[in-house]
C-alpha cells in the first residue's frame, strides 16, 4: 500500500479548496445581483411582482438546498442540456443566495423609519429617486454586517455540490478518503481549511455589527 | 421541451415517501430536543457558567458554526470509527443534528439572557434564590420567550439541512427520493415531490412551532 503523507493530503485538499472559493464567489455575486432584482421586486408597489417575490423567498427558504441542486441538475437535462455539475452548482447556489439576501435586505429597506420616505417624497422625488438617493444609502450601512455573516453560509452551501459530483474541497475529502482510508484525518483537514475561510468572515461581520451599534449609540 | 412529465410511479411509492418523512420527522423531533436543551446548557455555560467552562464552549460553538454540517457529518459517520466510536446511520445523524442545533441556539440564547436586565438576577438573588435557581426559575423562561422565533428559524433550518443525511444512507426523505428515481428513472418528477413535501414540512413546523411558543409562554404571549 503507498503511504501518503500529512502533506500529500492537504496539498491535494488545498487544490480543491480553491473550487469552493471560486464557487463561494460566484454564487455570491451572482446572488447579490439576482437579489437585489428581488428587493426591488419585493418592496414595489405593485401587487404581482411583490407576490412574486415573497413567494420565490418562501419557495427557496422552505426547501433543503439539496433538493434545489438535485432539480437544477436533473430540471436543466430536461430541456436536452447536457449540464455539467459546476453549471447545476453554480444556478443552484446564485438562486438560493439571492433568496436570502433579498430577505436579508427587505428587513434593513423596512427599518429605515417612514418619515425618511415622507421627508424625500415631499422633496419632489420618485420612488427610484427616493431608492437611490435617501433610503439605500442608509439601509445599505445596516445591511452589511448581515450580508458579510450570510457569506459564511454560502461558503459552507458550496460542501453539498460535492453531492451532485462538483469536485471542491468536501469532494477531494471524499476521493482522498477512498484513496488513503484515514477518514479521521481528511475530514479532520477538511473541516480546518473550512473553518480558516470562515472564521474570518464570521468574525469580521461581528466586528462590523459592533461598530455599527457604537455609531447609533452616539446618536 | 420534449419531455412528459409521469408520475404514476406514485402510486407504487408512496409508502417509500411516507416512510422518509416519519424519519425526517422523528429526527427533527428528537434532535430539535435535544439540540436546544444543549444550547441552553451551552448559553448556561457561557453566560453564567464557571470561568474555565467559558473558552471551552466557545470554541465548541465556533468550531461548529464555522464548517458544514456535510463535513461534521462525515467526520462523526465516518471518522470517528478509527477511534472506536461506532454507531448506526440514524445514531450518527442525529449526533450531527444536536451538536449542529446545540452550537447555533447556544448563541441565540445567549443572547436572550443578555437581554434580559441585570436587575432580574439581582431580584432573585435577593430573594435568597441562588445563582442556578435564578437562572432557572426567573431568567430563562423570559429570555427564551425573547428569543422563540429566531430558535424556530434556527429549528427549521436544521430540519432543512437534515436532507444531506441521505449521504450517509439514513434513510430519510431525500434518501426516499433518491431510491425512487433509481428504480423509476423519474429523477426530476421524484425530486420536486420530495421538494414540495419540505416545503410542507417546513410550514408545518413553522406553525407547531408557534404553537409551542403559545404553550410554553402562555401569559407573556400577548405582549
Amino acid at each position: 500500500m503507498i503511504e501518503f503523507s500529512n502533506w500529500d493530503i492537504l496539498r491535494n485538499l488545498l487544490l480543491a479548496a480553491r473550487w469552493t472559493v471560486v464557487l463561494s464567489l460566484v454564487s455570491f455575486v451572482g446572488g447579490g445581483i439576482v437579489g437585489l432584482g428581488l428587493l426591488f421586486m419585493r418592496i414595489s408597489r405593485s401587487r404581482w411582482p411583490r407576490l412574486f417575490a415573497g413567494a420565490y423567498v418562501e419557495l427557496f427558504q422552505g426547501t433543503p438546498l439539496l433538493m434545489q441542486l438535485f432539480l437544477a441538475f436533473f430540471g436543466l437535462a430536461l430541456f436536452g442540456i447536457n449540464v455539467p455539475a459546476w453549471l447545476a452548482a453554480g444556478v443552484a447556489l446564485i438562486l438560493w443566495t439571492a433568496a436570502f439576501l433579498a430577505e436579508i435586505w427587505r428587513g434593513c429597506v423596512e427599518s429605515i423609519a417612514k418619515g425618511q420616505w415622507e421627508a424625500s417624497a415631499s422633496l419632489g422625488m420618485g420612488r427610484m429617486q427616493q431608492m437611490r438617493y435617501v433610503v439605500l444609502p442608509q439601509a445599505m450601512k445596516i445591511a452589511i454586517p448581515p450580508t458579510v455573516g450570510f457569506s459564511v453560509q454560502v461558503v459552507k452551501g458550496t460542501s453539498l455540490t460535492s453531492i451532485i459530483g462538483f469536485v471542491e474541497l468536501s469532494k477531494a475529502g471524499t476521493i482522498v478518503t477512498n484513496a488513503t482510508f484515514l477518514p479521521f484525518t481528511v475530514y479532520g483537514y477538511v473541516a480546518l481549511i473550512y473553518f480558516v475561510l470562515c472564521f474570518p468572515l464570521s468574525k469580521s461581520s461581528q466586528y462590523l455589527e459592533r461598530k455599527l451599534n457604537v455609531a447609533h449609540r452616539n446618536h | 421541451m420534449g419531455y412528459v412529465f409521469d408520475y404514476s410511479w406514485l402510486a407504487d411509492y408512496w409508502g417509500v415517501l411516507l416512510k422518509g418523512v416519519l424519519v425526517t420527522a422523528e429526527l427533527t423531533l428528537v434532535g430539535a430536543t435535544l439540540g436546544v436543551s444543549l444550547g441552553v446548557a451551552c448559553a448556561w455555560a457561557r453566560s453564567l457558567g464557571p470561568r474555565w467552562l467559558k473558552p471551552i464552549v466557545a470554541t465548541y460553538v465556533e468550531l461548529i458554526r464555522n464548517t458544514p454540517f456535510l463535513i461534521q457529518l462525515f467526520f462523526i459517520f465516518f471518522g470517528l470509527p478509527s477511534l472506536g466510536v461506532q454507531m448506526s446511520e440514524i445514531q450518527a445523524a442525529l449526533l450531527a443534528m444536536v451538536i449542529n442545533l446545540g452550537a447555533y441556539s447556544c448563541e441565540i440564547v445567549r443572547a436572550g439572557i443578555q437581554a434580559t436586565g441585570q436587575g432580574q438576577f439581582e431580584a432573585g438573588w435577593s430573594l435568597g434564590m441562588t445563582r442556578f435557581e435564578t437562572f432557572r426559575y426567573v431568567v430563562l423562561i423570559p429570555a427564551l420567550q425573547k428569543i422563540w422565533p429566531a430558535l424556530s428559524s434556527q429549528i427549521v433550518i436544521v430540519m432543512l439541512g437534515s436532507a444531506v443525511v441521505s449521504q450517509i444512507a439514513a434513510e430519510d426523505l431525500s434518501f426516499a427520493a433518491n431510491f425512487i428515481q433509481s428504480r423509476t428513472f423519474r429523477a426530476f418528477e421524484s425530486y420536486i415531490v420530495a421538494t414540495l413535501i419540505y416545503l410542507a414540512l417546513a410550514i408545518l413546523l413553522r406553525q407547531l412551532l408557534r404553537g409551542v411558543g403559545f404553550v410554553l409562554f402562555p401569559r407573556r404571549s400577548g405582549r
